[in-house]
């Protein structure tokens, strides 16, 4: 309407948005900062967003320490859970949205029901089973339990339903399998559905927290969050050593953050996936 | 085309439905076992541990393990004692987290939403991604970078120096905000009518003590995290009423806030419906952040219900209690979300 004129409120909104703006990345900068500073340093100034004298001291003594051991196991779990997600979901997905066959409505049914279960109510219980089932600290006690989430299949049935029935028709006259359509036909036309499916699994297994906790106690299966969880309670460490601390989850926030970046449009856009627990 | 289809089909055997059938079922193993291991059948469990005096030790199907009946349940919810003070005092500290969190936070997002929402705003993609990149983070390191700012010699503490005041060592502070009103009003000792013992082991003044200045700092912490996520549910809310309907009615002269609170608010009452419900599940279950920062202290008075399954179990060895604690805790959840879906219907 009036583009020409200076709104009296905009000066207003940028100061406000602006402020807000610092107030949340302002920790982020806080942290940076710091983990390049001294210990006394840091306690004298924890503001101060340039250290007076810059030292890598935390993170040498990171990478001296279990630290790499932490980053390795976290990558190893992300890595192997993301991917058997976006198989596992995107099959199940699939198979309810687009084969006719006796007890799909039933499987649907199981799969919404499953969703509305809190994930914490299962922490005790999931224990139990994995100890029942011998698979306590080890990699497949920490990983086979979350190769499939519920909210993930659903997003892929969804997806698969939008995408016309007539493009599998052709390569099934053509005589290819149901899994032939699946992965060369249908899987390619659900690219923006598997890329949404690629960025909460890794970011909802990278950030895993309670689940390692209640499936391994063995330091070499200690993942980043478990780790520098126990890094910031104490529990293997005397005195505050914040640069120490910060350093290692300024470090933990590095992989999410590429890949925020990198899918930055679609996350922003797609918000409907988003969802962080 | 069909017909030359379903011919083929027939001449191979078992038939189109058969085949498909088969498929179906392979392509839903992996996710069916997955789920069924690790979802359903550790409920089944937990509720054989919930009524059981498994101590940890082997299984807790062995023969030394017995059928306690509601026992456990009873010695959270019923039996005066250490287990039950415990239950109140998580559940109580929980309450006020959920009940700041979930309006604060949903105030905020859509406060949030609406601002980077104008079309007139230069710089959009930036204030976005600004206000959602905390929910990317894990909440162990926000919680570390939080522990350090929120230090009694952090960075919270020098600004409000600056500003003349001597903040508090917010971490390891157990009072309660109620209470320190209170005690700024001069009630320092509880009426004779809140001092009895009333619920799960607390007494009246004990309930109305308000979140620790401890758990303030996890409140503010869970605004800061979940609020840019909620405010992209929000956003595209927004985005789908379209420019056209809030012309409509800036030409019928509606003020600003008009046009909010009688327009904009009712057209995106579903996703507050989400957005309420969300968040309310999520603040329930309060854990990560409860293990990395405080474990529960100061003075227990950041203890939440899902930490104190774990510790019960973990810690104490007392799992029948832990599980019982899992079990009261998702009833707490069915039963509030329904309350606030019959609340919020009831409304409209």
């Amino acid at each position: 309407m009036s583009r020409t004129r200076v709104r009296p409120g905009a000066v207003v909104t940028y100061a406000v948005l602006v402020i807000l703006a610092v107030l949340y990345i302002l920790p982020f900068l806080v942290d940076i900062a710091n983990s390049f500073k001294s210990e006394p340093e840091a306690a004298a100034h924890p503001l101060g967003l340039v250290p007076q004298t810059i030292t890598s001291a935390a993170y040498r003594r990171l990478f001296q320490a279990d630290f790499p051991t932490w980053f390795m196991n976290s990558v190893i779990v992300a890595a192997t859970v993301t991917a058997g997600r976006v198989l596992f979901e995107s099959m199940a997905g699939y198979a309810l949205s687009r084969l006719h066959f006796r007890g799909r409505g039933l499987v649907y049914a199981g799969v919404v029901g499953v969703m509305a279960v809190p994930p914490v109510v299962l922490l005790i219980p999931k224990f139990l089973v994995i100890n029942q089932l011998g698979m306590y600290d080890s990699y497949s006690g920490m990983i086979i339990p979350l190769l499939a989430d519920a909210a993930g299949i659903f997003i892929m049935k969804n997806f698969f339903e939008s995408i016309p029935r007539s493009v599998e028709e052709a390569a099934t006259i053509d005589g290819a399998g149901t899994f032939r359509r699946f992965w060369s036909v249908v899987l390619p036309m659900a690219r923006p559905a598997v890329i949404t499916i690629f960025i909460l699994s890794f970011q909802a297994s990278w950030n895993e927290l309670s689940h390692f906790i209640i499936s391994s106690q063995d330091p070499r299966l200690t993942t980043l969050t478990k780790g520098v969880a126990q890094l910031a309670s104490g529990e293997l460490s005397a005195g505050t050593q914040y640069p120490i601390k910060l350093a290692a989850a300024l470090i933990m926030t590095i992989p999410v953050t590429v890949l925020f970046f990198i899918f930055q449009r679609r996350i922003m856009n797609a918000s409907a996936g988003a969802v962080k627990e | 085309m069909a017909l030359v289809t379903v011919r083929r089909h027939r001449d191979r055997g078992p038939g189109i439905r058969g085949r498909e059938a088969a498929a179906g079922w392979l392509f839903l193993t992996p996710a069916i076992v997955i789920l069924g291991l690790f979802l359903v059948l550790p409920v089944l469990m937990a509720a054989w541990v919930s009524v059981s005096d498994w101590t940890g030790r082997g299984s807790p199907f062995a023969a030394g393990v017995h059928f306690v009946g509601a026992d456990n349940y009873g010695d959270l919810l019923a039996t005066p004692g250490l287990a039950q003070r415990d239950f109140g005092t998580a559940i109580r500290n929980n309450a006020y987290y959920v009940l700041l969190v979930v309006p604060i936070q949903t105030v905020v997002a859509l406060f949030l939403a609406v601002m980077v929402n104008q079309r007139l705003l230069k710089a959009r993609g930036f204030f976005r991604t600004a206000y959602y990149f905390p929910s990317v983070t894990s909440s162990v390191a926000i919680t570390v970078v939080f522990l350090f700012l929120f230090s009694s010699t952090g960075a919270v503490n020098d600004v409000m120096s600056y500003l003349g005041v001597h903040g508090p060592s917010w971490f390891a502070d157990p009072r309660g905000v109620v209470h320190l009103l209170l005690g700024g009003l001069g009630v320092h000792q509880p009426p004779a009518a809140l001092a009895g013992g009333s619920l799960l082991g607390l007494s009246w003044w004990q309930w109305i003590s308000g979140p620790s200045v401890a758990m303030c700092v996890f409140i503010l912490m869970g605004v800061f995290t979940t609020s840019g996520t909620f405010m992209l549910l929000f956003l595209s809310a927004l985005q789908n009423i379209g420019a056209e309907i809030d012309e409509a009615a800036t030409l019928d002269g509606t003020s600003g806030w008009q046009r909010f609170r009688f327009v904009t608010l009712p057209m995106i009452r579903p996703t507050m419906f989400t957005v309420l419900t969300l968040g309310l599940i999520g603040t329930w279950q309060i854990f990560d952040q409860i293990y990395t920062g405080t474990q529960g202290g100061p003075a227990k008075t950041t203890l939440t219900p899902a930490y104190l399954s774990y510790s019960a179990s973990f810690q104490n060895q007392e799992w029948g209690h832990g599980a019982a604690i899992a079990f009261v805790l998702f009833a707490i959840i069915v039963i509030l979300t329904i309350f606030q879906r019959l609340l919020l219907r009831g409304r409209a």
